[in-house]
């Protein structure tokens, strides 16, 4: 559920980082007031338990496939949302630095999409509302399962609406939920099994390390007001900000909504269309004049299949690899000259 | 040098689960002594280590450090006075380079960033791996983490050094480093350990645990030629001391 | 199992080229972490039927590699090791418009370009250096210094997960990878180990005089070497994304040939 730096545009990623960051600063002063500084080696070590954990592939038997761990709501029920969610940053940076899962400028994407809903919504909204009661095997099954599923259906959904916003792809709203929505199903399902083993594990072993993050004064605080405004201003500012860049990008969105299929992902398209339209026009922007000379000079010499955008092309790569032995022949040359 | 003694007086502990660890151990440990800490597994050796570093505290009883009692209000002046070596070095090595490890100390103490290399190198030369100071240490072996993490302890200038079974995992190079380093530093040395030919080399002092209670306290000779004491506590003569396996010749200790 | 044995070594590769020292080691590692935010903006902004345009871009990984002497092979391996969704979305491309294919050819060179860039940065900067960064831009050091300590704990854990896995393996010779029901304790005692090592871990810090802030390092100083850095970079990607290279190289090679 990794998203890539290719597949987002930069007002997205800018965004969602910006949108991370704030959740993350606001994480960490609730974490440095937590008296109990151990948080920190805790998160630290859970951090490598989760990355560790999801390195290992399980073959569920009968469909012959695997899967993995996400390891949100673990954290979230282990560390608390806070300490949850700044752990899943760590492991996240470490991830798209060291394997290009995920690159950087997707970073914010990606935190928001497998640590906030999981953290801060399925976590206070579902399993702590399951759990207030006291813990018993039959509540942490439950509450697992719902929570992992509901907080994965939302992070694959994120996926999807950040996907579309950046218009990069051609695919459709409607084909992209259809492929999206199905398959994070079934990953929740086996996320929430897990995570419910996990948990009732730890309950039955350990029980005192479930009551620690029970007690937390810093969690339970979190109202349900507070989450949707948060999620109300994002979608505002999404919004805004992708219509500053869908004035140059008109025809692609325009044209995926043409073509999803079904009359209800038509209209329900046609209304974002329209907003988008009405956002566009009120904020006049200057005409990107720069952006749109590379844009209209490709798509010229793309349409035209000139042969000077090919030999273009060509020489480009030429005067690449011509500077690259250069290079490298200066190198050797400098070894040579050390030896 | 230093000139703290510590006193452990009729020191009782219990685990949560019931489980009574320490009962009614009193000792006192010279300032410059070199004491080892025996006894079989379970008999509360590691815990002992742990009240006295102030990481658990007793039931009953104290612990005091010079002029100072172990409680959580002294636990910053304590600790700069005791430096204790995990059992586990990767416990004690969490940051990315050795520098980073041995200099966290130091620049606790929010040492200057030129006093904290000073410390750095001395340490490091002092364990013998000055030339591992950028490295990472999941690239060690088990000898260079163990001198690692000792450095890291030793950086911080203490006046006591606790050692928790310090030459398990070595080889027998690292091991021999490892004892020629004890032999060469002079401040107070408090280990534990099962390995008693390497006690029965850096130890003036011995004292055997047995169920949580002091079974003997003496000299290093006294106590480890005495086999029937040993043998009652769980564990048996150095192998040094032992008869030749070849020849059946008992050897001369000097 | 070989995913997680791959892992250790791919980090441990990673680091250790980072240790090295080249010119462009020595650069602050700020410096290489704003250009390539640079470089990641300039090269996404790109529409999607973009494809020449981007050529150019192919610049800047190819000379770092070489000033680095980073090793192409590796680099290049962990390019096709691309993330299943992109290749799940970009095969779907062609399906919903003829140009398509031109959409999917976008999406797996900017995927190339943007996973290069970033493999470059960490084998010349190193996870130490990119904290150090970060706590130069001001990010809190409790959030870089856990981040440092889970990258510590990740070889240590997946050493302790292989052993676990491999003795599992030994007496289920039968089976592909672990049963799902035994995942539950599998995961269960690896993380009952983890709290523990976390409870040392934490004993340890705090015996060192640890109290809630980290202090980081000795700042190296940003030199005009930096600074020139970023700037000379940054026109290029700009130059490259508003003038469409390639295509006036081609109409210059047009002229020519008249």
């Amino acid at each position: 559920m990794h998203m890539a730096d290719a597949l987002i545009s930069p007002a997205v990623g800018g965004t969602m980082t910006a949108a991370t960051a704030c959740v993350a600063a606001y994480s960490i002063k609730k974490v440095q007031n937590d008296l109990d500084d151990k948080k920190v080696p805790l998160m630290g070590v859970m951090g490598a338990f989760v990355f560790a954990s999801q390195m290992i592939n399980f073959s569920i038997p009968g469909t012959g496939s695997s899967g993995h761990l996400g390891g949100g709501m673990l954290l979230a029920i282990l560390l608390g949302p806070y300490a949850g969610f700044l752990t899943m940053a760590s492991i996240l940076l470490i991830q798209a630095l060291f394997f290009g899962d995920g690159g950087l400028l997707a970073y914010g994407c990606n935190v928001f999409n497998l640590g906030f809903y999981t953290c801060f919504i399925a976590y206070p909204l579902i399993y702590k509302r399951i759990t207030r009661k006291g813990l018993t095997s039959g509540r942490i099954f439950g509450a697992s399962m719902v929570s992992a599923i509901l907080g994965l259906q939302m992070g694959s959904f994120s996926v999807v609406l950040e996907t579309l916003f950046s218009g990069k792809t051609e695919l459709p709203f409607g084909t992209f939920v259809l492929l999206m929505q199905p398959i994070h199903l079934a990953i929740g399902i086996v996320e929430g099994l897990i995570t419910a083993a996990v948990v009732t594990f730890v309950w039955k072993a350990r029980p005192e390390i479930l009551e620690c993050t029970e007690a937390g004064k810093t969690l339970g605080g979190i109202s349900i007001k507070k989450v949707l405004t948060g999620i109300l201003v994002a979608a505002i500012v999404i919004g805004g900000f992708v219509s500053w860049f869908a004035s140059s990008n008109p025809d692609g969105l325009e044209w995926s909504i043409e073509r999803a299929a079904g009359t209800t992902d038509l209209e329900a398209s046609g209304i974002i269309h329209d907003l988008l339209a009405k956002i566009q026009s009120k904020t006049a922007f200057l005409p990107d004049y720069s952006f749109k000379t590379a844009t209209e000079d490709a798509a010229n010499s793309y349409t035209g299949t000139s042969v000077s955008g090919i030999v273009g092309g060509a020489l480009t790569l030429g005067l690449a690899g011509l500077t690259g032995l250069i290079i490298s022949a200066f190198k050797k040359k400098k070894t040579k000259i050390a030896q | 040098m230093s000139y703290h003694e510590i006193e452990v007086r009729n020191l009782h502990f219990s685990y949560p689960d019931g489980h009574e660890a320490i009962k009614d151990i009193s000792f006192t440990i010279y300032p410059g002594e070199s004491v080892g800490i025996v006894g079989a597994n379970g008999s509360g050796k590691s815990t002992l280590l742990s009240l006295i570093m102030g990481i658990l505290f007793p039931d009953k009883g104290e612990v005091r450090v010079g002029d100072v009692i172990v409680t959580k209000k002294t636990l910053a002046t304590i600790r700069k006075r005791l430096g204790m070596v995990f059992q586990d070095s990767d416990d004690q090595l969490f940051m990315t380079t050795v520098f980073d490890d041995v200099a966290f100390g130091p620049r606790n103490y929010n040492l200057d960033e030129n006093e904290v290399k000073i410390r750095v190198e001395e340490a490091l030369e002092k364990v013998g791996i000055p030339h591992l100071i950028d490295r990472a240490p999941f690239k060690l072996s088990g000898g260079e983490k163990r001198a690692a993490a000792i450095a890291s302890v030793l950086s911080m200038k203490p006046d006591v050094l606790i050692m928790d079974e310090p030459t398990s995992g070595l080889d027998p190079k690292s091991r021999r480093r490892l004892i020629n380093f004890l032999k060469g530093y002079n401040h107070t040395k408090i280990i534990t350990s099962h390995d008693l030919d390497m006690v029965l080399e850096t130890c003036d002092r011995v004292i055997v645990l047995k169920d949580g209670e002091v079974a003997a306290d003496e000299a290093t000779l006294e106590v480890l030629t005495n086999g029937e004491l040993l043998d009652k506590c769980g564990l048996e003569v150095p192998l040094s001391l032992q008869k030749c396996p070849v020849c059946g010749m008992v050897k001369q200790h000097r | 199992m070989s995913k997680i044995v791959d892992s250790i070594y791919n980090i441990r590769l990673l680091d250790d080229l980072a240790r090295k020292d080249t010119s462009i080691h020595r650069l602050h590692p700020v410096s290489k972490l704003l250009t390539t935010i640079v470089y990641l903006i300039v090269v996404v902004s790109f529409n999607r039927y973009e494809i020449s345009g981007l050529l150019p871009f192919v610049f800047y990984p190819m000379v770092l590699i070489l000033l680095a002497e980073l090793p192409v092979m590796p680099i290049f391996k962990r390019l096709l090791m691309v993330e299943p969704l992109i290749i799940g979305i970009g095969i779907l491309n062609p399906l919903f418009d003829p140009r398509g294919r031109i959409t999917f050819a976008s999406i797996m060179i900017k995927s190339g370009l943007t996973v290069m860039a970033c493999l470059v940065l960490v084998s010349t900067t190193g996870l130490d250096k990119i904290a150090q960064a970060l706590r130069t831009l001001k990010v809190p050091s409790i959030f870089v210094l856990q981040l440092l300590l889970t990258f510590r704990y990740i070889s240590v854990l997946i050493e302790e997960l292989a052993r676990m896995v491999r003795a599992y393996a030994l007496r289920a010779p039968q089976q592909k990878g672990v049963r799902l029901k035994d995942c539950g304790s599998f995961a269960g005692q690896l993380l009952l180990r983890t709290f523990d090592r976390a409870q040392r871990v934490y004993d340890s810090m705090k015996l060192r005089g640890f109290n809630g802030e980290y202090h980081s390092y000795s700042k190296s100083k940003i030199t005009w070497k930096d600074i020139l850095y970023i700037i000379a970079w940054s026109l290029f990607f700009i130059t490259a994304r508003v003038y469409d290279i390639p295509a006036f190289l081609g109409l210059l090679f047009e002229r020519m040939s008249y």
